[in-house]
């Protein structure tokens, strides 16, 4: 069951998307956000849209796949359009009723933001492997060092939580295994009931996961890791021509996004 | 008492994915009360998958497991039953302890089956006894050492008082000490409740010492099932499937290979020696040596 949770999968392949640098992904990604917030009528988010379906069709990661990520997130989403839809003034569809036009239109929209948000993020980490993606934003962020920003001990305690996410999932799932055999219930009962339970998987999750850093701290430390003060990488990230070409395409997708908003379409 | 009956068994992991991966497929057996089972493979042959069907924490993708003739899949309330039916022991079952003290620990499987208090107490305290952690019950299970949590967690299993234990690597990581204790523990077990006992291992000489039948996967399908002299007669079968025979058998196929020809099944350190002994009488016109 926890095997479904696909926050921070990567899905292997060797499509144009995949080979692209993460650093181009990762303003892409950017760009795509900016321009869904910025827009306002259908024609603007019918561009975002088309900015997903051709990064899917590219990445050839299934719509399936995609959308499977948005599991977790359907209370909110269900929320959000409800509070829309209910609280929003405008013309009524029939005499009377709370619900209105004007609702419809910005609940449908508030769901299509919140949809083309957490699946256009999918797309950039099911297509790029963790540990590019830590390398690219180390890249990017490189100028905050300036500010003494952290960025080196920042980015390398994220591609760890990042490298740890299906570590610990599998360790759950055990955990969860081995007390369900011991007859645990974490399907029925009240709400209390239902977070008690929880206990008997916490408990053991927690212990594992301190003892692990540990090892994880003295394994680094008896390699010498001292910080990321003149340390290489094996992979040496460069840009291509490919990348330039999509980050060509994204200022003009990102210029589109600015033209409709000013209509106001 | 019931008899386990597997049919058909077939699980494919993540179903629809880039994971897809079938685990097992086509495993048929029936498994009588009481027998002492081991489960041997190599890593990723199927064999965790498998025993994780027998208490139905893992639905099949297809096939069958019957308890009593009854599909323990049936619905919500069988499969829950079955759990205290058949105990299943995780590889590293330390990971699982959670309670304040270990009496609470034991206690948590039993109070699951919705037992009064005395009867509660009673299982935990006979459960204590077989694994011999009756001393330690007010103790805080997390500073334990590494064989007494083992225990205790075989022991949150057993005091729901299955009829069919199950172990996945019962001893990985212990000291020799802690692995005997723990393999007197599950024996002991078995002779005072007459329970089946299903044992996953890559101990060899372990497997072919205490098991009467052994049921060996490759590559997700269960390969050979029989009692150990059939199946460590057969060599080079295990090792082309990447498994090693028990140390003895291997001493007397290197005798065999120099010309020293023994005599009936060899799979424990008893056999080899009597066999040994016979092949030097045998030379030496009945004299016995010593």
């Amino acid at each position: 069951m926890l095997k479904d949770i696909t926050l921070g999968q990567f899905f292997p392949g060797d499509t144009i998307v995949h080979r692209l640098d993460p650093r181009t992904k990762i303003l892409l990604v950017l760009l795509y956000i900016v321009a869904l917030f910025l827009a306002v009528g259908w024609l603007g988010y019918g561009l975002s849209v088309l900015a997903l379906v051709g990064g899917m069709a590219l990445s050839k990661i299934t719509p399936r796949n995609l959308f499977k990520g948005l599991k977790p997130l359907i209370f909110i989403i269900s929320l959000t359009a409800a509070i829309n839809l209910f609280y929003t003034g405008g013309t009524p569809i029939l005499p009377g009723w709370i619900v209105t036009w004007e609702g419809i239109d910005r609940a449908l929209k508030m769901v299509l933001r919140i949809v083309l948000l957490v699946t256009g993020t999918f797309l950039l980490t099911y297509t790029t492997s963790p540990m590019a993606l830590t390398d690219g934003l180390e890249l990017l962020m490189k100028p905050l060092k300036k500010v003494r920003f952290p960025v080196h001990e920042m980015t390398i305690m994220m591609s760890m939580a990042l490298r740890f996410i299906p570590t610990l999932i599998e360790e759950t799932d055990r955990i969860i295994s081995a007390q369900r055999a011991r007859g645990a219930d974490f399907e029925t009962g009240g709400l209390i009931r239902r977070a008690k339970a929880l206990l008997p998987i916490l408990v053991p999750l927690i212990v594992s996961a301190f003892n692990r850093a540990y090892d994880l701290a003295t394994a680094m430390e008896s390699r010498c890791y001292h910080g990321g003060e003149g340390r290489t990488r094996m992979k040496q990230l460069k840009l291509k021509r490919v990348d330039f070409a999509a980050l060509a395409l994204g200022a003009a997708y990102m210029t589109a996004a600015v033209l409709l908003r000013n209509y106001g379409i | 008492m019931a008899e386990i009956q597997v049919e058909d068994l077939r699980h494919v992991y993540s179903p629809g994915t880039p994971f897809e991966r079938t685990a097992i497929e086509a495993v048929n057996l029936a498994l009588p009360q009481g027998q002492f089972v081991g489960v041997i493979g190599h890593t990723g042959s199927g064999k965790s998958t498998f025993i994780q069907h027998l208490n139905a924490l893992l639905l099949p993708s297809g096939g069958r497991v019957l308890s009593a003739g009854e599909d323990i899949n049936r619905d919500k309330k069988s499969r829950r039953d079955i759990k205290w039916k058949v105990g299943l022991v995780f590889q590293y079952p330390e990971y699982q302890l959670f309670a304040e003290t270990v009496y609470e620990d034991i206690a948590f499987g039993p109070r699951n089956m919705g037992l009064s208090v005395e009867q509660v107490d009673e299982r935990v305290r006979e459960a204590a006894g077989f694994v011999g952690v009756s001393e330690l019950f007010e103790r805080s299970p997390l500073e334990l050492s590494g064989g007494q949590k083992r225990r205790i967690a075989v022991a949150g299993v057993i005091a729901m008082r299955p009829e069919v234990l199950v172990l996945d690597e019962p001893t990985a990581g212990l000291d020799p000490e802690g692995c005997a204790q723990i393999m007197a523990n599950i024996r002991a077990y078995r002779e005072k409740t007459g329970a089946t006992v299903i044992i996953v291992s890559h101990d060899m000489d372990g497997a072919a010492a205490l098991t009467e039948r052994l049921l060996v996967f490759d590559k997700g399908r269960l390969v050979m099932d029989g009692p150990p002299e059939e199946i460590f007669s057969q060599p080079g079968r295990l090792t082309a499937m990447g498994l090693d025979v028990p140390r003895p058998t291997a001493i007397a196929l290197a005798l065999e290979a120099r010309g020293v020809q023994l005599q009936g099944p060899v799979y424990t350190h008893e056999q080899l020696t009597n066999a040994i002994l016979r092949a030097y009488r045998d030379k030496e016109g009945g004299r016995t040596p010593c």
